[in-house]
């Protein structure tokens, strides 16, 4: 995917988010998007931008961070690094998207639901990602998906942001099996393509 | 300061002279998002599920005690207290013992307070668990000196070319040693200040200035960290009288109204009257009660951040 073709399935999940609900809870603002860190915090700001400027309504904005809900902090899996949480609206009674790059394993979105629930009782939570590379290890699954990617475990999907990353576009990765855990600088793959 | 860490590369938390800047940082960081999380309605985590901590306390503390129990708490470890009074010490059992007893009992994290130096690395020899210095007689006092950075950084978010005064018994505090060794590496100018008898001889190859004047020590000051003068102490002869220090060292209303940005710390508990006059304790300068809060956020992130670091192929043991 380059950013042409990232920009094109933004604005389509940007209009599915507005689909899914209600008229009535668009216009009464207590729709929300929270980006998870760190690349759903820039794809939540877009998706913000274009449902904004679609349907000129207020949509609140957060962003969560979960690490401090994983499971695999002692197995140090997981990068400790703990980032911003910053959610100002009441989450009570909010409906909620909740925004990542890419859906693997499920355990991320797992704790990301444990987090959200801490902060307060909110009427729906969906769940909206850009790539849906399969392979879940809990049952979860996306209600709105930019793409979906059969992957098989040797291959990494890396979503890269001009805001982040200072590149755009999606790859598929294939890791050698000795850099699998922590490898840094992988040869890039080939550009994920429609299907 | 290089590229941010995002592990620790040590496995305890013994003391901040091994700890390099960027260690220190991560620590910060990670302290300053806890400290979000205490605000919240629900200000828990579930970080730290199923790992047991043992708060090992040989010497009498409520504020470091209750504080490391809290933050155990938030991140919803299983904790286990152990005071020296009304247990085995009393009946003579040996620090060893005592730490290979409760190692047998399969606990995760054991922090330590002990009156004799070196107790804490004493510890890591003799069990298996992550080990954190909760203080070892005068050597050091980590957690109070990083969420004394913590709370310097709330009045300047930039060390460097900051200027701290430590005031008091330097000789016999651990909190003035480890906050020597932290505000240095921070780039923080550090000046010590005390009667002669307080101050170690040639404590100024570690890079700080030492004055026996308040004055001098406050000129230009943007803290000043004043320590406890320890009343057990009174007939060691370090000082005349309690009086004669307050009249020369402690910290009266006139210093404050002469340096109108001087900011007021004290790692506690306060003696009014004697490093700090009752009115300086209570002024709107004095960040004495922000330090107690900001002690739970970081004890948070250092057990966080030393959770399950026995990955030696990552962690090199370095104490």
């Amino acid at each position: 995917m380059d950013a042409a073709d990232l920009d094109r399935t933004l604005s389509r999940m940007a209009r599915e988010v507005t689909e899914v609900f209600e008229p009535s809870t668009l216009s009464a603002s207590n729709l929300a998007l929270v980006g998870m860190q760190t690349r759903g915090v820039y794809l939540a700001r877009r998706l913000h931008r274009k449902i904004r400027e679609a349907e000129n309504t207020s949509v609140n904005f957060g962003i969560l961070d979960a690490t401090l809900y994983r499971d695999d902090v002692r197995k140090r899996l997981h990068q400790p690094l703990v980032r911003r949480t910053e959610i100002l609206f009441d989450v009570n009674n909010a409906h909620i998207v909740l925004v990542d790059d890419v859906l693997f394993t499920g355990r991320t979105v797992r704790a990301a639901l444990d987090a959200l629930l801490d902060l307060g009782r909110p009427s729906t939570i969906r769940l909206l990602v850009l790539v849906d590379r399969g392979l879940r290890e809990l049952p979860l699954q996306a209600d709105i998906v930019g793409r979906f990617v059969p992957t098989t475990l040797g291959e990494e999907v890396r979503v890269k942001l001009q805001e982040y990353d200072k590149e755009e576009g999606v790859w598929l990765v294939n890791v050698p099996s000795h850099k699998r855990k922590n490898g840094n600088n992988p040869d890039f793959g080939q550009r994920v393509h429609k299907h | 300061m290089t590229q941010p860490l995002t592990t620790l590369r040590h496995r305890h938390l013994l003391g901040l002279a091994t700890y390099s800047p960027e260690e220190i940082a991560l620590i910060l960081s990670t302290a300053r998002e806890f400290r979000e999380v205490l605000r919240r309605q629900i200000p828990r985590v579930p970080s730290l599920r199923g790992l047991t901590v043992v708060n090992l306390f040989f010497e009498p503390s409520t504020r470091t005690r209750i504080s490391f129990e809290l933050a155990e708490k938030r991140l919803s470890a299983d904790t286990v207290n152990f005071a020296s009074s009304g247990s085995s010490v009393s009946k003579g059992e040996t620090l060893k013992d005592t730490a290979r007893n409760i190692e047998a009992m399969k606990v995760d994290i054991a922090v330590i307070r002990h009156r004799s130096p070196g107790a804490a690395y004493f510890l890591t020899q003799c069990i298996d668990a992550v080990v954190l210095n909760a203080g070892d007689g005068a050597h050091e006092h980590p957690t109070q000196a990083l969420l004394d950075l913590l709370t310097i950084s709330d009045i300047s978010p930039r060390f460097d070319g900051l200027n701290v005064s430590i005031i008091g018994d330097i000789m016999h505090s651990r909190v003035a040693r480890s906050n020597l060794y932290s505000l240095t590496k921070m780039g923080v100018n550090v000046t010590l200040c005390g009667p002669k008898t307080m101050i170690p001889f040639g404590i100024s190859q570690f890079g700080c200035r030492v004055t026996h004047r308040l004055e001098e020590a406050l000129e230009g000051c943007d803290v000043a960290m004043a320590l406890r003068i320890q009343l057990e102490r009174q007939d060691t002869s370090l000082y005349p009288s309690l009086r004669e220090y307050h009249n020369q060292f402690g910290i009266k209303p006139e210093h404050l109204d002469r340096y109108p940005s001087l900011r007021i710390m004290h790692p506690g508990p306060v003696n009014r009257g004697v490093e700090l006059a009752s009115e300086v304790v209570d002024h709107e300068r004095a960040v004495i009660l922000d330090q107690v809060t900001n002690g739970v956020a970081t004890r948070m992130a250092c057990l966080y951040l030393l959770a399950g670091g026995q990955n030696p192929a990552s962690l090199a043991e370095i104490g």
